[in-house]
């Protein structure tokens, strides 16, 4: 194709492209706010009218200003930007959103009876925010820094990059907004309707163009592991969405569908997209963050190429398999349960072979763990993940899941793979990436990153361990027969026994968004270039290449 | 076995995707697909009836809520679970459910079987103030829906699509889903039999206790007090015919 057109023609194309793109969104969005149905379909059409608009008369100006958009590394490094600014704020929100509905399991009086805050409309905002908001742009943002860096070449596509930027940042919106006004599909982690999911196939095939099309012209032999993670990250993501996201709509311009599966098959798909959503989301995408940011810091090479080769096509290969173990004792065949738990102690092996490969990869440079509190952040996730892939399998054997399932042990567990894991994982590369993006010395203040670590860490710990006192109390108290053989307690006194550990969660859920606070203002006053208030205790590595005394300074790293 | 021949791998962008989608669309075919043609997946039994249209309403009402993420609506097979919740649920007891709304957390009892257990006067209480009949409860309240009118000019489309899913309404149930709902709801009595004679069970009242106005409290009480009634348990053979 390349060679049918020249450079000129080649942008000209993808202008008329972006251009037209635009225009039909705004087409679109306008058909749906006068046309739409129900009011939430109209409102997000003149959401989408709005944001089309803004993009073609952006678009427009940019083509007609003739800009060179290129910037002096030959990287493309706006959209990183970009992404990590909205990983820091669709954290911030998300975790906000959780302490909250945290605080109306202790105090229900906080439900305020009123539709848009009551906890079952405000949950799944929660749950949005964090996996696909903030964990989401987590993994744009450095899949986009990391597949530039590694491929030694720039982001593919002049338009495409920013279209998936601003296309998910609209994904996240038209899908919280229609939570609170109580459009959903009540399927976990999969609840946004019909039009929002179609929305988001488009923005995510872009995505996976992008991110396809940069590796094909990448300027290294190899394709570096972090990527395989990344890409097999993109590819499943959009499997588990289109297959499980199948409905009819009652009208093209109305919110409301039904989905075409029905009970155990719609449960099987449901937790077969569910629980992949962890694997291929929240681990394997975020391992892929691991295999760039843990040696980069570290400034060690990877522990072992073999490892990574045997633990990714493992864990991605067992990890499809483990879903029934959400569904033990219902009415799913007992043969898929079994599969399902097989597969999910299995899992074990490979979960644990990252971990290892990510841990040793400290080899001869532990003392950083005491120095450097980016590098120990990082390698806590890296722990935590250890610690959540060994409570998984455990909780996956079916007489502990007997107890565990429909308990909070299982808020508790997600919670240190969540917190432990994918936040902290993040805050590392967030930490790495501020200061190297927006050409900075070090980061701001390495005592504030000291602070940040240790709050979360303690509001992790009150969390997983409130959670696992209480979950295994209530499964227990369920299960309790008096010397009568009678049930012991009724259900509502499993719920009142509840309450201390609900408000131990709060405040350790509180303490963790405090945490998060600090995180922002640190990286706020970097990228602000402020004066560093402790530059000298950093390690050489904090700095932006071009900083980096003995360092080259070419534009590739 | 030979590391240098990963590097075929690492060497192309489009082999290492190809082997990916493949490895990843394995476990699922496995799993998914015997699903919907295993006869033995869902029982066969005697009772189940799609949802009448106010108890559709119901629970869509129900979804949009959020009730799922704490209440579930699948009983285990477990001794406990059954002395305090019923029977254990059967597949076939959501076969009409699009989506399916077994759940993932008990913050709140499971309600698979909930029909019958509560009069519709508590039901009322508990929706609008639910700390008013369990002083323990953690529930939020719900006390707009008794003032909502409930909104039903799409019922005809909400049925047709779910026939288009596989649920067995009948161009006549299609027809009649605006004046059965009405029925169900107390209002009128013309083609009171047929409608009993389409929906076996249905449950025929004023449920939100105020016979002048069919609100949204109306269709999810209609909804809880049928949930887990249909299923004739007295001829139930749990190693019925397409069970071995």
């Amino acid at each position: 194709m390349a060679a049918l057109l020249d450079r000129d023609e080649w942008r000209a194309f993808s202008d008329f492209l972006a251009l037209g793109g635009a225009a039909l969104c705004v087409i679109l969005g306008l058909v749906l706010a006068l046309a739409g149905e129900d009011p939430v379909i109209a409102f997000h059409g003149c959401v989408l009218l709005g944001a089309a608009a803004l993009a073609f008369f952006f678009i427009l100006t940019q083509i007609m200003e003739k800009k060179e958009t290129h910037d002096a590394t030959n990287y493309a490094d706006g959209v990183v930007r970009a992404g990590v600014i909205a990983t820091v704020f669709w954290g911030l929100a998300g975790f906000i959103v959780g302490d909250v509905i945290a605080w109306q399991l202790a105090f229900p009086v906080l439900n305020l009876d009123l539709p848009w805050t009551s906890f079952g409309r405000l949950r799944p905002v929660h749950t949005s925010a964090v996996i696909f908001a903030f964990g989401g742009n987590a993994l744009l943002a450095t899949s986009f820094y990391v597949v530039q860096r590694t491929c030694r070449t720039r982001l593919a596509g002049k338009w495409s990059p920013w279209f998936v930027f601003w296309g998910y940042q609209l994904f996240i919106v038209l899908a919280a907004t229609g939570y609170v006004l109580g459009v959903t599909q009540s399927k976990e982690y999969a609840e946004p309707e019909w039009y929002v999911d179609l929305w988001l196939t488009v923005v995510w095939v872009v995505y996976f163009l992008v991110f396809v099309a940069t590796l094909a012209k990448r300027k290294e032999p190899h394709i570096y592991v972090a990527n395989w993670f990344y890409l097999a990250f993109i590819v499943t993501v959009a499997m588990l969405h289109i297959v499980n996201n199948l409905a009819v709509p009652l009208s093209l311009v109305g919110s409301k569908s039904y989905v075409i599966y029905s009970g155990v098959q719609d449960a099987m798909t449901q937790w077969w997209y569910g629980h992949n959503a962890v694997g291929f989301f929240l681990t394997a995408g975020f391992l892929g963050m691991m295999y760039y940011f843990v040696p980069k810091r570290a400034e060690r090479p990877i522990y072992s190429y073999r490892l990574s080769v045997v633990h990714f096509w493992s864990l991605i290969f067992i990890y499809i398999w483990a879903g029934p173990h959400h569904l033990h004792y219902t009415a799913l065949p007992d043969w898929a349960q079994m599969l399902g738990m097989t597969f999910s102690i299995i899992l074990w092996m490979p979960s644990w072979g990252g971990m290892i490969n990510g841990l040793m990869t400290l080899s001869g440079a532990w003392d950083k763990l005491r120095t450097d509190p980016v590098i120990r952040m990082l390698v806590v996730a890296v722990a935590f993940y250890g610690m959540s892939t060994f409570e998984g399998p455990l909780m996956s054997i079916k007489s502990v899941n007997s107890l565990s399932h429909y308990t909070d042990w299982t808020i508790g567990h997600v919670h240190s793979g969540a917190l432990g894991w994918v936040a902290y994982i993040s805050f590392g590369a967030l930490y790495c990436l501020v200061p190297w993006l927006w050409h900075r010395k070090s980061l701001y203040s390495q005592r504030l990153v000291e602070w940040h670590f240790w709050i979360s860490t303690l509001g992790i710990v009150l969390y997983i361990t409130s959670m696992w006192v209480s979950g295994i109390l209530q499964g227990l108290m369920w299960r309790a027969y008096d010397h009568l053989g009678f049930l012991e307690y009724s259900f509502v006194e499993t719920v009142e026994a509840m309450h201390p550990f609900y408000v131990i969660r709060a405040i350790g859920g509180l303490l963790f968004v405090i945490g998060a606070f600090l995180m922002t203002y640190n990286l706020w006053r970097t990228a602000r270039g402020d004066q560093p208030v402790d530059a000298t205790d950093q390690p050489e590595v904090a700095a932006a290449p071009e900083f980096r005394p003995g360092q080259y300074t070419a534009p590739a790293e | 076995m030979s590391w240098a021949k990963h590097q075929i791998l690492e060497k192309s962008s489009i082999l290492m995707l190809v082997m990916i989608l493949i490895v990843v669309a394995i476990g699922g075919l496995v799993e998914i697909a015997p699903l919907f043609w295993l006869s033995s997946t869902i029982e066969k039994v005697k009772g189940m009836r799609p949802y009448t249209p106010l108890e559709l309403a119901g629970r869509d009402i129900y979804v949009r809520e959020g009730c799922y993420v704490c209440h579930s609506q699948m009983i285990r097979s477990l001794k406990d679970e059954v002395e305090r919740y019923g029977h254990y649920s059967l597949a076939a007891e959501s076969m009409y459910d699009h989506p399916f709304q077994w759940g993932s957390k008990r913050t709140g009892p499971d309600l698979a079987r909930l029909g019958g257990k509560y009069s519709d006067e508590w039901h009322r209480a508990h929706m609008i103030d639910p700390r008013a009949v369990v002083p323990e409860s953690v529930m939020p309240g719900y006390p707009f829906l008794a003032e909502r009118e409930l909104g039903y000019d799409d019922i005809e489309d909400r049925l047709r699509v779910n026939a288009i899913v596989g649920v067995p309404y009948s161009e006549e149930m299609i027809a009649a889903a605006r004046t059965d709902l009405e029925l169900q709801a107390g209002v009128g009595t013309e083609g009171l039999e047929e409608f009993l004679a389409a929906y076996p069970k249905a449950q025929v009242r004023s449920f939100d206790g105020n016979p002048d106005r069919l609100s949204e409290l109306d269709a999810l009480i209609a909804y809880m007090q049928m949930l887990g009634t249909l299923v004739d348990f007295a001829s139930f053979d749990a190693a019925g015919p397409n069970l071995r």
